[in-house]
């Protein structure tokens, strides 16, 4: 059985880019680790050869050609960001 | 009788012979709202002044026009992509979301037969719940007594059907959250096979699960707006390339002669399934048999192992959907960050609730190195099993029946503090997800005490909801649940 710990907890909000108060990190390792014990119920079955299904339907690659087309204006585009300037979205200094 | 009573036909009809405008229609559903949904709670945003507008504009038009939907005035769940009216999936991060850029493909058919959009539906946030109570806005409340839930995550769209607000909605099911809802509310609710329907524009929460489908008043009703959404469209690449029927003529093609399967499991006391509602089933089954159908009983042995494969996978599939939500390009900014990564994360954690942010987490676990075999692996290989499981059954059989949820309604609070226990909830609606296949809820009953629906499901195999609307109709016909309607005050 696999226990997860708060330093896992906190690395996992990491890769998850969620910001989480230490409350939350006990509450979310008591939570996560009963859910993961509540999916180890399927360890009971054997599936040794059973392919793993990602998708009900048989579908192929669906690919198409790539041609130009109205879409949306730039400035619409933009319209729903809380910030932008110059045609661009802007943000706090990367580097 | 209230305008709500009638059927998608009969409107045609009035609006045809001038008995009714469309505007009459749209001012009903709007005096509805005023008269209850300050109980119901089931919208978000209202479409009051643009509706009215379409309204008068069609009814210049009726004469050229006898489309069953020509005119109907309906409701949409706010993670359908609606242009320039505000969407939020009942989330804060996308409270600021007035503008969207573009119509949902279900919306663009919907439009084209002159639909009226009302206004955008409650749910759990991002569709991850089962009461709606995980909406950020408020609790939407069950028409037929509002200390109880309406089921979710599609409540707000299951509630304002049954509360005369609107004709009929759009929810979506990625595990029972357009068919949980419609039990709790007495409506009937139907999830199309994976890829009927286009799911461009829907917002998604588990890409390989999700499905948008109807929620209506009567069985031929919902075959009418299925007709409308359903069929293949290029803007979504898992979207079926199959031949679209026409649903309506399978109405009334009657069971007899028809072979159905109950599923031992899902009459099952260990599955939590409440005698009440195994009761009602029981008797819905001895309908069936009454017009000519064979019943048998069959197993769905992967049955149990279903919820655990499905949170593993659903929420491994939204924690990368749901990376998109970075307030950079449209959603709630935060006003708290000095980097780029405290963008990120201070956005997602203050926009975020607790339910969302719990399956965020556990699928970053589930596809996290050295963990990805062990759960995320294994779950798709327990999907294959389950699928299977009905893959089996369908090769001797036309349809399965069985309970859309182990219990009616319950009271607003009694789950929402134990994710485990909520989750339990979906055991009858989470294989049919998993498995692809169409499923309905249709109401076949009512609680003994309080007199909440009880909800009958219906599923076929893949690409066979005429098999499904066939069995309802006859089964609908044959009785009188869908005519009841919850005692709420309001316009007549």
């Amino acid at each position: 059985m696999t226990d997860i710990s708060k330093d896992q907890v906190r690395h996992v909000a990491h890769l998850a880019r969620l910001a989480i108060t230490d409350d939350e990190v006990d509450t979310m390792t008591k939570q996560l680790g009963d859910i993961i014990h509540y999916a180890e119920l399927l360890n009971e079955l054997d599936t040794t050869g059973v392919e793993p299904t990602t998708h009900v339907l048989d579908l192929k690659n669906v690919m198409r050609k790539d041609e130009p087309r109205k879409w949306i204006d730039r400035e619409d585009a933009l319209n729903n960001a809380t910030d932008h300037q110059n045609n661009q979205f802007k943000v706090p200094t990367i580097l | 009788m209230s305008v709500f009573d009638y059927t998608l036909e009969e409107l045609q009809q009035k609006l045809h012979n001038k008995e009714l405008t469309v505007t009459d229609l749209v001012q009903a559903s709007y005096d509805q709202i005023d008269a209850v949904d300050d109980q119901v709670k089931a919208f978000i945003t209202l479409n009051k002044e643009a509706a009215l507008k379409q309204a008068a504009q069609l009814d210049q038009e009726i004469d050229q026009n006898n489309h069953p939907l020509f005119g109907i005035p309906a409701g949409i769940k706010d993670n359908i992509v609606t242009k320039g009216l505000r969407t939020t999936c009942a989330s804060q991060l996308l409270s600021n979301f007035d503008n969207p850029l573009y119509d949902a493909t279900v919306m663009e058919r919907l439009n084209k037969k002159n639909v009226i959009t009302i206004g955008k539906l409650n749910m759990d946030e991002f569709a991850m719940g089962s009461t709606t109570e995980n909406s950020s806005y408020f609790d939407t409340r069950n028409p037929w007594n509002t200390d109880y839930v309406p089921g979710g995550s599609s409540g707000g769209s299951a509630a304002s059907v049954a509360a005369g607000e609107v004709f009929f909605s759009l929810g979506s099911d990625t595990g029972g959250s357009i068919r949980q809802p419609a039990s709790f509310c007495g409506v009937v609710g139907l999830k199309p096979t994976y890829g009927l329907v286009s799911r461009f524009g829907l917002v998604a929460f588990a890409s390989s699960l999700d499905q948008i489908g109807p929620l209506t008043r009567t069985v031929e009703d919902n075959a009418y707006v299925l007709n409308v959404i359903a069929g293949h469209d290029k803007m979504d690449s898992t979207s079926a390339n199959v031949d679209v029927p026409n649903y309506h003529d399978a109405l009334k093609k009657g069971v007899e002669g028809l072979k159905i399967a109950v599923p031992r499991e899902y009459l099952s006391s260990q599955e939590g399934i409440q005698p009440e509602v195994r009761e009602k089933v029981e008797a819905a089954i001895e309908v069936f048999k009454s017009l000519g159908a064979t019943v048998e009983e069959v197993s769905l042995p992967h049955s149990k192992y279903a919820v655990a494969a499905y949170y593993l996978l659903a929420s491994s599939e939204a924690s990368a959907n749901l990376a998109r939500f970075d307030g950079i390009r449209y959603g709630k900014r935060t006003d708290h960050a000095e980097n780029m990564i405290d963008v990120f994360k201070n956005t997602r954690s203050e926009g975020f609730g607790d339910e969302v942010k719990r399956r965020i987490m556990l699928g970053t676990f589930a596809l996290s190195s050295g963990y990805y075999d062990a759960y995320y692996k294994k779950a798709q290989q327990v999907r294959t099993l389950i699928k299977q499981d009905f893959d089996k059954v369908f090769e001797n059989y036309d349809i399965i029946v069985g309970p859309t949820s182990p219990t009616p309604a319950y009271k607003v609070g009694e789950k929402i503090d134990d994710p485990l226990l909520m989750y339990a909830d979906d055991v009858l609606t989470i294989p049919v997800n998993l498995a692809g296949v169409p499923g309905m809820s249709l109401p076949c009953g009512f609680s003994d005490d309080e007199g909440l629906p009880i909800g009958l499901q219906i599923i076929a195999k893949h690409f066979d909801e005429q098999m499904i609307y066939r069995a309802a109709y006859a089964y609908e016909q044959a009785t009188e649940h869908h005519k009841k309607r919850p005692v709420m005050g309001g316009a007549k």
